[in-house]
């Protein structure tokens, strides 16, 4: 289990505040979804996701990914005990959707390079790291 | 392994748009996999790793020079970067894992310089692109 220091919470909570999790959600999980397109399994019943066009203007992945980001903004308010609020989602998609683990590392680098795109100035080398 | 017409011409155009700036943006991913990864700083005990260090820059470079090298010898990586695959596998020992992580802090790096540019089709051709150069370089690892 990682332990935080104070400055790794203030550090990640404050870009946090900042985050438009709409739109990070929406292009993190776009990303995922074109460019390891065995994600899209996943997605069965949300129509078309044949091009990059098609899954951008997706109403099902739009109203995934606001859940996404949620979860991490959510979390970046508990940093002392991440394994709470992501319990119920950890049963949800390893014991009933059976996503295999290296996926959400995936996502995970989707989501900072979305970061990336939207903070340029916050995301130095730190903050790329607490994350 | 080939890399397709669009992804070529992607990767190409981003390419002439970093110019002589690529050498910059290979040092910043340096630096990020030093402080996301630590256990990365294992292959380079022998530089001095403090932000701003010159021997970072010139190592740097060095994988600027390797990137813009196998940009322009797209149809045959493997024979291009031979010595650099000898070098990285047999006498240093890298784990191929070390340059999948060097690679994300790179794609972190231009999204955060490029933003603009940095669309899906363009992400998805850079880690195309990428991987192509990973399988030059280091052995499978698996």
């Amino acid at each position: 289990m990682v332990h935080f220091t104070t400055e790794e919470k203030a550090a990640v909570a404050s870009l946090w505040t900042k985050v438009n999790v709409e739109v990070v959600g929406g292009e993190s999980l776009a990303r995922l979804l074109i460019i390891y397109p065995w994600t899209q399994r996943f997605c069965d019943s949300f129509g078309n996701l044949c091009s990059e066009s098609a899954i951008m203007g997706n109403p099902k992945v739009k109203a995934h990914s606001r859940k996404v980001p949620n979860s991490f903004g959510n979390a970046s308010k508990h940093m002392d005990d991440l394994k709470g609020p992501f319990a119920d989602l950890s049963e949800l998609h390893c014991d009933k959707l059976h996503v295999d683990p290296e996926n959400f590392r995936l996502l995970g680098n989707m989501i900072l390079i979305v970061l990336a795109t939207h903070f340029s100035k916050e995301f130095t080398p730190q903050m790329q790291a607490y994350h | 392994m080939v890399l397709a017409p669009a992804d070529r011409a992607a990767v190409l155009a981003l390419w002439r748009k970093l110019g002589t700036n690529v050498g910059i943006y290979t040092t910043e991913a340096l630096e990020r996999t030093f402080v996301a990864f630590p256990s990365s700083k294992t292959y380079f005990l022998h530089l001095n790793l403090s932000p701003g260090s010159a021997q970072v820059r010139a190592h740097g470079q060095k994988v600027a020079n390797a990137l813009v090298l196998a940009v322009n010898h797209l149809d045959d990586l493997p024979r291009t970067l031979s010595y650099l695959r000898e070098l990285h596998t047999h006498k240093l020992r890298v784990d191929p894992v070390f340059f999948k992580l060097l690679c994300h802090c790179l794609l972190v790096t231009l999204a955060r310089h490029y933003p603009g540019d940095f669309s899906p089709n363009m992400h998805a051709s850079l880690v195309r692109f990428l991987n192509h150069v990973i399988s030059a370089l280091a052995p499978s690892s698996g």
